[in-house]
């Protein structure tokens, strides 16, 4: 069985194609990255898993159930949780608060439990303070608990968007250029993370320029081309693709 | 009656397009809705008056009105244009890089403020006129249509047909479409954006004039709360025909200058301002984009 | 220069300047230290929000809040009944910018019609009360609930539009509601206004009385503060921030943003209604002029003025919109003329607030 199966989604804006017919299966517990030069529509794709943006055409299944009409804070409760490649906190609220926002749909309690702060209210609070926590410190931030979340590091951000990301108990988590603007022990760094996600249970598809950490890390790779999926396989495969070559990896070289 | 109450919604029609144009302007290029607009139609009504009421007592209008009125109506832009002028460096252009709420209320701020000097140094009292019209008017099918409206309604149609042609030919209305489009590529291609924007306050800013002295002499009476109430109908127009859409403005002010005569006249006149509100709630739920303009899909 | 121009001294001695030409040099210099006071303390009222690790629960209720609390007990024994009058008002506007607060400050949803609400409670509380004889406490939750369907009626088509529409929108709907009120003379008495509102009553003594007015004023206050201090130190709290801050990584964090910017604007148009009641009940009298456009704008600008987003910072911009042009008298007619300078001079060297919020970044 597959946790997420794409087909034939298509996206268009106005006339412009942003993705055409792409299709494809992830298995649970895998590592997928989905690469293709700039405006190949990764991001939109993304989007499209997300709820953001409508599909013009095609369908999204996880889990067997039917999400490619759901709006976005109903996919994040079937299981899917995503960073943002332009990083999107929650600027002034405190580095612990942006993961708890991402508890929202596992903590259950009423208004009057909050008025009154029942036993239940504080007990689902501290548990999910204490969780954040412990995502923060996975992430390897939890020393910034409670500084404002713009104010830590580029570096510090993009971990925070992940512990975030993980926090709201996703099944399958996307990271979109996960080490973009990041020096290579940074890059190694997050590599890491990414493994010990997997090694939650949890399935990983990135978006990824950083070709050494592609290769490295994914079990398989989708490669995008305006709009269109050209190549799909396991990193040797896709290394080797003649079409790969010419659409990305020779147009890289010509760099 | 009918084509009566046409005329009618068709001279007010126009003033609203005149006032509607600086909203659209204003929008197209900093995408914020210059709630202080209003007051400056307002201002216009006054300095006419105040103008006017100087070429009265120097017996100046007595015996050449037109050239009198002509001359209120162009010190009456110099200064609104100075006031446009005035208040964009001073309560927007700083905060051209702040969270989106900020310019508004700024520009609430500034509407506050005009409104409240002016109630001061003129009084909270209606003002009058200072000379009336004459009552000449062309019959036809049983409607008439007084010389005053025959003059709004042209001079609004040239003034319009002025900006088209500004915007369309000239170099500054060409720097200003491209502000509109990208502000940053226009700044890299070599074009001055802070001239821009400030050109395009001051011709708001002087169209906004030219209705305020035109409605004063129409109405005959003004008060310094006129503004507003023209300013949010102005906004409708400009939003009923597409924000940020010149043409769309023009159209928008007259369909709603329509609009409220026909409600006033076979529906409710005591609703009458209400009409607006209503028409830019269902516009703006139905069709944001307006009467003209295109409806595009938000990217993320 | 530029450190200095937003330092806290310079922020209050702009502020007294500005009211110098309109009274005395003492007024001012009174002015300045009271600005100055709370600029200082303000900070100081703010940390007590951030969690402290390990992660507890913020609190709500401090030293600080009681001492305010038995100072606003005491006030009625050392103050003369003009001045009782001023801070009912004031504790009538705190309750109101509360709740747009909720709106505009926790969940960045600007509104520019919320004294259509206000005017919403106000006049069914006069209406329950004249016509169907129905008293202040039973008509105060049926007000209040009236006001906040009011809100979901509005919000239910308004909240898809964004920033600035969304903020004329309201306008209109203010406007609207307005004009009907002035119009509707068979039901509402048109722009004469409806007079003989009951004062409530306790154990069956009136609290026409203005001390007793004043303690049930901040009865509501206090719990206006209670309430919505731990809403917002709640889920729903963090939920209504994360839509200000980034509305795409709130619905992407699961947060149904629709239905918390309609509960957003239920809970705080719940307040105005009950500032309305209490309104028509001091008042005893109700009619359109009392919810104009700018009274929408005094009320957001008490929001704006204290800090956007802070609970305290609304009650503390009330406290100087209220207090201030009745300390200053004669300066009454300066009053609009001298908030709309205040709003663009806070907007362009502290737009956030005089206490400042937790965060200075509504709207973006």
């Amino acid at each position: 069985m597959h946790l997420l199966d794409v087909k034939g989604v298509t996206k268009h804006f106005g006339g412009i194609k942003a993705i055409e017919d792409v299709s494809f299966k992830i298995k649970q517990e895998s590592i997928v990255s989905i690469i293709g030069p700039n405006g190949a529509g990764k991001t939109t794709l993304f989007n499209c898993l997300t709820g953001l943006t409508a599909l013009t055409r095609g369908r999204i299944a996880f889990m067997d159930a039917d999400i490619s009409k759901l709006p976005a804070h109903r996919i994040l409760e079937a299981g899917i949780a995503r960073t943002f490649q332009n990083i999107r906190l929650f600027p002034d609220m405190s580095v612990i608060e942006n993961v708890m926002v991402a508890q929202h749909s596992t903590i259950k309690y009423g208004f009057a439990s909050a008025v009154f702060r029942t036993p239940g209210f504080r007990k689902s609070e501290l548990d999910a303070g204490q969780k954040a926590f412990e995502y923060l410190e996975l992430a390897g931030i939890g020393s910034f608990a409670e500084q404002p979340a713009n104010s830590l590091s580029y570096g510090n951000q993009r971990r925070l968007e992940i512990a975030r990301a993980l926090a709201a108990g996703p099944k399958l988590i996307l990271l979109d250029e996960p080490t973009a603007g990041m020096n290579p022990s940074e890059t190694a760094e997050v590599m890491k993370l990414i493994r010990e996600i997997r090694g939650l249970g949890k399935t990983v598809v990135l978006i990824e320029h950083d070709m050494k950490l592609v290769m490295g890390i994914s079990d398989r790779i989708v490669v995008l081309d305006h709009g269109v999926k050209i190549s799909e396989g396991p990193p040797d495969e896709v290394r080797a693709d003649p079409m790969v070559i010419e659409a990305y990896l020779g147009r890289e070289a010509l760099h | 009656m009918l084509l009566q109450q046409l005329i009618n919604g068709l001279t007010v029609g126009c003033v609203y397009a005149v006032i509607a144009l600086g909203y659209t302007m204003v929008y197209g290029i900093l995408e914020f809705i210059n709630f202080a607009h209003g007051e400056i139609y307002m201002l216009g009504a006054y300095f006419g008056i105040v103008f006017l009421s100087l070429f009265t007592a120097s017996g100046f209008a007595a015996s050449n009105f037109p050239l009198a009125f002509a001359l209120t109506v162009l010190f009456t832009i110099l200064f609104c244009s100075a006031y446009g002028f005035a208040i964009e460096k001073t309560a927007y252009k700083p905060l051209r890089n702040a969270p989106r709420l900020s310019p508004l209320i700024s520009a609430i701020g500034i509407s506050i403020f005009l409104q409240n000097y002016v109630m001061i140094t003129q009084g909270a009292t209606d003002k009058v006129f200072p000379q009336r019209f004459g009552d000449a008017s062309f019959h036809f099918m049983g409607a008439s249509v007084t010389g005053l409206q025959l003059i709004i309604i042209l001079a609004s149609g040239l003034m319009m047909l002025g900006l088209h042609l500004f915007i369309k030919k000239t170099r500054t209305g060409k720097a200003m479409r491209a502000t509109a489009q990208d502000m940053t590529m226009a700044s890299l291609v070599g074009i001055n954006v802070d001239r821009i924007i400030s050109t395009t306050f001051v011709i708001g800013a002087g169209l906004a004039a030219a209705a305020g002295v035109m409605v004063a002499a129409y109405y005959g009476l003004v008060n310094y709360s006129i503004g507003y109430v023209a300013g949010i109908k102005a906004f409708t127009a400009a939003v009923l025909g597409g924000i940020g859409n010149i043409p769309g403005a023009m159209l928008g002010g007259i369909v709603l200058g329509l609009m409220e005569s026909l409600g006033s006249a076979y529906i409710s006149a005591e609703y009458k301002d209400v009409y607006a509100f209503i028409i830019l709630i269902v516009i703006l739920l139905i069709k944001p984009a307006g009467l003209l303009g295109a409806n595009v899909e938000e990217k993320v | 220069m530029k450190r200095f121009l937003h330092s806290p001294v310079a922020v209050a001695l702009c502020a007294a300047l500005l009211f110098l030409p309109l009274k005395d040099l003492k007024s001012a210099a009174l002015l300045f230290v009271f600005i100055l006071a709370g600029l200082y303390a303000a900070p100081r009222i703010r940390r007590i929000k951030i969690p402290p690790l390990p992660f507890k629960l913020p609190r709500t209720e401090g030293p600080l809040q009681i001492l305010a609390v038995a100072v606003f007990a005491l006030l009625p024994l050392a103050v003369k009944d003009y001045y009782m009058d001023v801070l009912i008002m004031f504790g009538i506007y705190a309750i109101l910018a509360l709740g747009l607060n909720v709106i505009v400050g926790f969940t960045g949803q600007l509104n520019l019609g919320f004294a259509a609400f206000y005017a919403i409670g106000a006049y069914t509380y006069a209406l329950l009360n004249t016509r169907l004889g129905l008293g202040f406490w039973p008509s105060l939750p049926i007000a209040a609930c009236f006001a906040s369907l009011s809100g979901l009626v509005l919000g239910v088509p308004a909240l898809r539009l964004k920033g600035d529409y969304l903020a004329i929108v309201t306008l209109g709907f203010g406007e609207i509601v307005r004009i009907v009120l002035n119009n509707w003379d068979a039901f509402t008495k048109g722009p004469n206004g409806i007079a003989g509102i009951a004062p409530p009553s306790m154990a069956g003594i009136s609290l026409g009385k203005l001390q007793h007015y004043y303690y049930l004023v901040f009865l509501m206050l206090i719990a206006a503060v209670f309430v919505i201090r731990r809403v917002e130190s709640s889920k729903t709290g963090r939920a209504w921030l994360a839509i200000k801050e980034n509305e795409i990584a709130a619905s992407t964090m699961g947060i149904d943003t629709t239905a918390y910017k309609l509960y957003a604007f239920a809970f705080g148009t719940f307040w105005a209604g009950i500032a309305g009641t209490l309104f028509a009940g001091k008042m005893q009298f109700v009619s359109p002029e009392s919810f104009t456009f700018m009274e929408s704008v005094l009320i957001l600008s008490m929001v704006i003025l204290g800090g956007i987003g802070n609970v305290y910072g609304a009650i503390l911009g009330a406290f100087i919109l209220v207090i201030m042009p009745e300390l200053l008298r004669d300066a009454q007619l300066y009053r609009m003329l001298v908030l709309g300078i205040c709003l663009v001079a806070l907007m362009i060297f502290r737009p956030q607030g005089l206490i400042g919020a937790k965060d200075a970044s509504a709207g973006r």
